[in-house]
């Protein structure tokens, strides 16, 4: 008998035993979080959250998530730094070029074919992507005709993000990346170098529209042919995923086309059938007829 | 290794943290696993972040259990043995389930082994067995304490028989309870994991 019992018990995978006041206080704190401020991190992936607010509270000096609740209730301008913590990403300029090189080669040949072109850029943190999209978009010669959508939660990300300067150092590894991606030119022609930065090219910017926006709470704001959201999935809980998987869904045209990160899967999506695989080891999808 | 100790013990996952000389020592253990291993092995072997990796490539066909590059959201599977991919962390989130993080580098790494340790121990606790490999930095000392603390087991490399001893060495400066053990040593343990499951 005993060793049925230990069978039942090795078949069962046990639900982990998480730290339970930490538990209790992370739930606390993200619908006060919530409640005060309109912020919506409840149906965040846990193991990150967990740890960026672990990180918080040495950042922070607080000893608990209660002690950290406590001061971010009532001192508000600790919120801010607080969602850097929460939200802020580092991404690079043409991050994954074989992502890029899947967009020119396998999605630029149809949107080629409309007028007119809107991109949604869902997530964009600091804008590195959104350059990215932009060089290429130009390059393809499309830009011109294109408008582009940047958002995020992060109001300071989106200034960072609009303000389109980035550090010299980062620059090699930029050049590299975009070189990869099959460009055509050099991208030191989109940015000018002045006290060790970098400052990308204001004709970009004209195509550019940077908003707040949540998927954890908004709604689709415009129809376009493209959406990009890359390592922002991997945050969020399958339900919010899925939300947000609905949202592109909706925004998209008929027959458009879908990026995400190249660790991030529809597999597990309730929205998985609404899309077919342009580029599998990529990550491009496109919406199914009728979807 | 105390076999009476650790008979009491239920481990319920194994995660081994590697750097420099790593692949070789793993080379020894995960071929060495036995087929009817019953937890998930989750490793972090550090890798250059701007290609693919070959870790699976190289292990799968000398292994008896499926080896994997860990996707997100991916529930864990029993006896599987999971990398993370380069340029992700990887962590374990309630279910057990398997998450990617593109957040930071932590010791200039990513995937970095710290990442991996603290959240797994936050997911299966004391049934956590922790070990770290050969390696020339120090990630996975913060990491292994965390497991420590949870009540896991910790095991390190014994930093003399290591190809680049710093990581093991660094690993038991912070958690001095560890265990030392050879390679061989640890190779019977993760054998001897099944065995006293079984018994």
């Amino acid at each position: 008998m005993d060793a049925e019992v230990n069978r039942a018990a090795a078949e069962t995978p046990p639900e982990p035993p998480l730290d339970p006041v930490f538990e209790i206080e992370m739930q606390l704190l993200l619908d006060a979080i919530y409640l005060k401020y309109h912020y919506d991190f409840r149906a965040y992936a846990g193991a990150s959250l967990r740890r960026r607010l672990r990180t918080a509270l040495e950042r922070f000096a607080c000893r608990t998530l209660s002690q950290l609740q406590d001061r971010l209730l009532h001192q508000p301008e600790l919120f801010p730094p607080l969602l850097d913590y929460l939200t802020v990403q580092v991404s690079d300029l043409f991050r994954d070029p074989a992502y890029f090189r899947a967009l020119r080669e396998r999605v630029v040949p149809h949107l080629r074919t409309y007028p007119s072109l809107k991109v949604w850029i869902a997530g964009c943190s600091s804008g590195e992507e959104v350059y990215s999209l932009a060089i290429l978009l130009r390059e393809e010669g499309l830009l011109e005709r294109t408008l582009i959508y940047a958002t995020d939660i992060n109001p300071q990300a989106l200034q960072r993000a609009e303000a389109g300067v980035y550090e010299m150092d980062r620059v090699p590894g930029f050049t590299e990346n975009h070189r990869l991606s099959g460009a055509p030119g050099s991208l030191s022609d989109y940015y000018t170098a002045a006290y060790g930065r970098a400052l990308f090219d204001r004709s970009l910017k004209k195509h550019i529209v940077f908003c707040d926006h949540s998927l954890a709470t908004d709604s689709v704001f415009a129809e376009v042919q493209l959406v990009s959201c890359r390592n922002v999935l991997i945050y969020f809980n399958r339900e919010l995923q899925d939300r947000a998987l609905g949202l592109f869904r909706e925004a998209l045209c008929r027959r458009g086309f879908l990026g995400i990160g190249s660790r991030e899967s529809l597999r597990f999506s309730a929205h998985a059938e609404a899309f077919e695989e342009v580029a599998r080891e990529d990550r491009v999808f496109r919406k199914r007829e009728g979807a | 290794m105390n076999d009476v100790a650790f008979a009491q013990r239920r481990i319920d996952a194994v995660v081994i943290g590697a750097s420099a000389g790593g692949i070789e020592a793993l080379g020894l253990l995960l071929p060495a696993l036995p087929a009817q291993l019953r937890a998930p092995v989750l490793i972090v072997q550090h890798i250059p972040r701007d290609r693919p990796s070959l870790l699976v490539d190289i292990f799968a066909p000398r292994c008896a259990r499926p080896v994997r590059e860990a996707d997100d959201k991916e529930p864990v599977a029993p006896g599987t043995v999971y990398f993370a991919p380069p340029d992700y962390h990887l962590l374990v989130d309630r279910g057990p389930q398997l998450a990617l993080s593109a957040d930071e580098l932590v010791h200039f790494s990513r995937p970095s082994i710290d990442v991996l340790f603290e959240s797994a121990a936050d997911a299966y606790g004391a049934h956590l067995l922790g070990i770290i490999l050969s390696g020339a930095n120090d990630d996975g000392a913060a990491g292994l304490a965390a497991v420590h603390r949870a009540g896991g087991m910790a095991v390190v490399q014994d930093p003399r028989g290591a190809q680049a001893e710093t990581m093991p060495a660094a690993a038991l400066q912070r958690t001095a309870a560890a265990l030392v053990m050879s390679l061989e040593a640890i190779r019977d343990l993760l054998h001897a994991l099944e065995r006293d499951h079984a018994a």
